[in-house]
């Protein structure tokens, strides 16, 4: 199967550890994965909360650009690392499946650009492709070290099954704890796997955003975490870069690796550090690792 | 029949009356539009409208027609067949021509009702009324045929609805066999401790009513046994009954309990069904000391006879009376009965379906039926209220809507949480003096005594809060919070998140239709809602009526339903089923199939094919012959004579012809 993979703003930016360590794991599974041409922002936040139709124009030139790529009838699946980026092109699609004027209205502005929107793109998320398309038994097979002892808290955050939850259960999603088992690693039992992040209130209302940062630090050393396995470029910045405040806002130490399961995955396979991006985290994860 | 002999009725002359319903058919349909088609229409002698076609002035106009312009054939565009056909038939009879010259078209549920443009609708009504225009003159007047009605009736399921039905019928003087799926009857109301609002003792009230099935001369009861096959029409049906094999022969037994000791497991083991798994039995158990019959039985599945051969069989040495069978089978008993009422009931709602609820994952999570045997005083804590942490509970949520009013689960209301629920508040309440809090989204109390008794809760210093539970977590964020379930709740009335910490958490679980819905009600041929609850011939007039005659429906298997309403509609289906068979006979419809004998050429291709041996070969004049009284109309030999000698009343080959040209003419 082929995918055309979407990278967005962070996983060309903050997010570059994401990009690296999933192509690195990606190839090492024998994914063929090739990058849009000419992508733009998929309209998250900033669009979207000022004006919904424009965001939804964004992601469909995407979707649109992603068919003219993928040019024979068959179905495009249009990968996007980055929840924010799934979830404004996978709102946009069915957005425009139920409202048939806001579609007209988007195709218009397509039109314009010369380009066309057919609705045969599949918008799929990492997590669904490794688990459902690559196989637990294929990821399994691929691991040299396994993370024996390595205790993960798996975060999904809260755009990966809400609202439209298409490859896992809404209220108790397993597929990165399916994955991370795989790897020979223990993942806790952690409630708390879909709680908000605190999306962009670190830099508007950054009270708020530190301690809805400080409650899964908190719940995840409490159970007895390592390491906080994420799937989404914001999640990772927020939970990773502010410890070091969020501990002395609180009085507590808080210090805890944040990393992409992909990063896990890559080193469960043997796959070198920098080809992972293991130098940019900030908690470096290797302590953890030595367990 | 051949066209030469219809003529022996005369020329049809037509007569069609067109129904408004209201504005049900008249907002959808061009009345006057289609009147005018209807006049140009073969054999139309007449065509009229009327608001209301099914109220005396409408059926008058029938009649009047009948008698002063000499209609011999009627059409009626309006409802649905299964809706008036009775009304018009009875209308055309009662102008005096036979009742089967009449034919319907049903241009309410297939058109307006289900067609958005009005053109579209007018269209389609047309069609189907040219369709019965032409089909009505190939009518013949047929006669109905009177069948005597057996006088027993089966009643299906022993709760409280099944044992008030059999009861009400069997104390009338009617034979009654009342089957239940359980070793026991008593459903779920034999599971709980008090009901509400007037918390009188459900075991105080129920048992004896299950003592008095198993006394009562006129009820046959046969429990652990199930339904497994239906043929017959109303009146005359014939019921299989599978008795599955408790390995006890129950006519010894007599509840001594005795082999249940000596079995060789010292201990009680295995989950407890009746306990919801809060108890232990043996293999060899009394499913609970009321239980009706008293009689034990084995569980195979988990008896070391059954799983290994090998066993000192103990309990066949304990038994002075020999009841003991490890032989037995299970066995098919056939009976003839006139009437079902079906008492299936319901299913709770699993609640580890909500996975954020922490069911089944928090050990002091409980569903609503767990705390009632919890609370009841003959259940496994003998009605104390102790967690399986064995502690006592200081403070208790209750959370309403566990798989009801909701998108996810089911939609609708499951009617007896709320008042359940304040029941269970004011139990614990009372036995614990734990703080109790009701997350409700609306207190739903209609019914005599309800709203008093929510009224008691309040002023009892139980705690409600308004707002859907969003989930139950075992993380901490304060000091008081650690060890406890946090619930966590918009409270919709003061506008803010709260976290509430708990020792106990119970569920209020909504209703079900059981898993098996499809089945059951494929064996009696009737029909269910998209939910699965047992549909009834009309919502308001009809409520325990289903679409076949014969059939009726009590209690919750036709939707959620508490103790008082089960009892109430148990009392109109034994009073219906009662009406049906007291009246002593059934009129049948005549729809039974024929051999035109100068036709046939007796190639014999029908009588294998005919599922009810109706059919017999005559062998001096060398044809097939159809016994009517066996006949049960369903087409098959109709459809497979080569040579069309085998005809159906009301749908002959005329008329199916007739009536298909007639739609397809006008299309």
């Amino acid at each position: 199967m082929n995918y055309i993979y979407y990278p967005g703003c962070s996983l060309k930016g903050t997010g570059r550890a994401y990009e690296e360590s999933f192509l690195a794991i990606a190839g090492a599974l024998g994914l063929a994965i090739e990058e849009l041409n000419d992508w733009n922002c998929c309209g998250a936040t900033t669009y979207m909360g000022i004006d919904e139709k424009k965001a939804f124009a964004m992601a469909a030139r995407n979707l649109a650009l992603s068919e003219e790529q993928a040019p024979d009838d068959k179905p495009v699946n249009f990968l996007a690392l980055c929840s924010a980026c799934y979830l404004v092109h996978l709102k946009a699609q069915t957005m425009m499946d139920e409202n048939p004027n806001l579609k007209a209205t988007i195709i218009g502005a397509l039109a314009n650009a010369q380009l066309s929107y057919q609705g045969r793109v599949k918008i799929r998320h990492p997590l669904d492709v490794l688990v459902n398309d690559a196989g637990i038994d294929k990821i399994k097979s691929l691991v040299v070290k396994p993370l024996k002892g390595l205790k993960v808290a798996c975060h999904y955050g809260c755009l990966v099954v809400r609202p439209y939850a298409t490859f896992d259960d809404q209220n108790n999603p397993t597929s990165m704890d399916r994955l991370i088992q795989a790897l020979g690693a223990e993942t806790i039992e952690w409630p708390l796997k879909t709680r908000c992040c605190g999306g962009t209130l670190m830099g508007t209302i950054p009270d708020v955003g530190s301690r809805l940062n400080y409650i899964l630090l908190k719940e995840a050393k409490r159970r007895g975490a390592d390491v906080v396995a994420t799937a989404c470029p914001l999640c990772q910045f927020n939970l990773e870069c502010f410890q070091n405040q969020i501990s002395s806002l609180y009085g507590e130490p808080i210090h805890l690796p944040v990393a992409y399961f992909s990063q896990l995955m890559g080193i469960s396979y043997g796959i070198s550090n920098r080809q992972l991006g293991m130098q940019r985290l900030f908690v470096p994860l290797q302590p953890s690792l030595a367990v | 029949m051949s066209s030469t002999e219809q003529k022996t009725d005369g020329q049809p002359r037509i007569g069609v009356y067109v129904c408004h319903c209201g504005i049900n058919i008249a907002l959808k349909v061009d009345i006057t539009d289609l009147i005018e088609f209807a006049k140009g229409l073969p054999n139309v002698t007449v065509a009229r409208e009327y608001k209301f076609m099914c109220s005396d002035p409408g059926q008058e106009l029938i009649q009047k027609d009948i008698k002063e312009l000499g209609i011999n054939r009627v059409v009626v565009a309006s409802c649905s067949p299964l809706m008036h056909e009775p009304t018009f038939r009875r209308a055309t009879a009662k102008g005096g021509i036979n009742q089967f010259f009449f034919q319907m078209a049903n241009i309410r549920e297939h058109v307006s009702w289900v067609t958005s443009d009005r053109g579209d609708a007018t269209k389609k009504a047309k069609a189907l009324v040219a369709g019965a225009v032409r089909r009505v003159a190939y009518h013949t007047p047929l006669e109905r045929s009177k069948v005597p009605v057996n006088a027993n009736v089966l009643v299906v399921g022993g709760g409280i609805s099944g044992i008030q039905a059999a009861l009400t019928m069997a104390d009338s003087g009617k034979r009654v066999y009342l089957v239940e799926r359980e070793p026991t009857i008593g459903g779920y109301m034999a599971k709980f401790d008090k009901t509400f609002p007037t918390l009188d003792c459900a075991a105080c009230i129920l048992t004896p009513k299950m003592s008095s099935v198993r006394a009562h001369p006129n009820i046959t009861l046969w429990s652990y046994s199930e339904v497994v096959g239906v043929d017959g029409y109303v009146g005359n049906f014939k019921v299989k009954v599978k008795r599955k094999p408790r390995y006890i022969k129950e006519e010894l037994c007599v509840g001594c309990n005795q082999c249940v000791e000596a079995c060789i497991f010292k201990e009680p083991k295995f989950a407890d069904e009746f306990n919801f798994g809060l108890s232990k039995r043996k293999p060899i158990y009394m499913p609970f000391p009321q239980a009706t019959p008293s009689v034990v039985l084995i569980d195979p599945d988990t008896c070391i006879f059954f799983k290994t051969g090998k066993c000192k069989q103990t309990c066949i040495k304990a038994c002075e009376r020999n009841a003991v069978d490890f032989d037995q089978k299970e066995k098919i008993e056939e009976i003839d009965v006139g009437a079902i009422v079906l008492a299936t009931g319901f299913k709770p709602f699993d609640a580890a379906r909500i996975p954020q609820y922490g069911y089944k994952k928090y050990p002091n999570v409980y569903s609503s039926l767990e705390i009632e045997r919890l609370v009841n005083a003959s259940g496994p804590t003998g009605g104390e209220i102790i967690m399986r942490d064995g502690k006592k509970p200081k403070s208790v949520g209750i959370v309403h809507c566990v798989g009801s009013r909701d998108e996810k689960t089911n939609r609708y209301c499951s009617r007896v949480c709320c008042m359940y629920s304040l029941k269970l508040a004011h139990l614990v309440h009372e036995r614990t003096h734990a703080e109790v809090y009701n997350f409700y989204i609306d207190m739903r109390t209609p019914g005599k005594g309800y709203e008093e008794f929510y009224d008691k809760l309040m002023q009892e210093g139980v705690h409600f809060v308004r707002g859907r539970v969003a989930e139950i977590r075992d993380w901490p964020m304060t000091a008081e919070e650690v060890g406890k379930l946090v619930i966590r709740v918009e409270d919709t009335l003061i506008g803010v998140v709260r976290r509430i910490p708990v020792d106990m958490v119970i569920l209020s679980v909504g209703l079900e239709a059981h898993a098996d819905a499809e089945d059951v009600r494929r064996i009696f041929n009737i029909s269910c809602s998209h939910e699965g609850w047992f549909l009834e011939r009309h919502p308001k007039l009809a409520p325990v009526s289903t679409f076949t005659d014969g059939i009726f429906i009590a209690g919750a298997c036709q939707g959620p339903k508490d103790i008082p309403d089960c009892v109430a509609q148990a009392g109109a289906a034994a009073s219906e089923a009662m009406a049906l068979i007291d009246k002593g006979f059934v009129e049948l419809e005549p729809n039974t199939a024929y051999i035109q004998e100068t036709i046939c050429s007796g190639c014999k291709t029908c009588i294998p094919m005919c599922p009810y041996n109706a059919i017999r070969y005559i062998e001096d004049k060398k044809i097939a012959q159809i016994n009517a009284t066996l006949c049960k109309g369903c087409g098959t030999c109709v459809a497979a004579c080569p040579s069309a000698a085998a005809q159906q009343n009301l749908f002959t080959d005329e008329q199916i012809f007739e009536e298909i040209e007639g739609v397809l003419n006008y299309v």
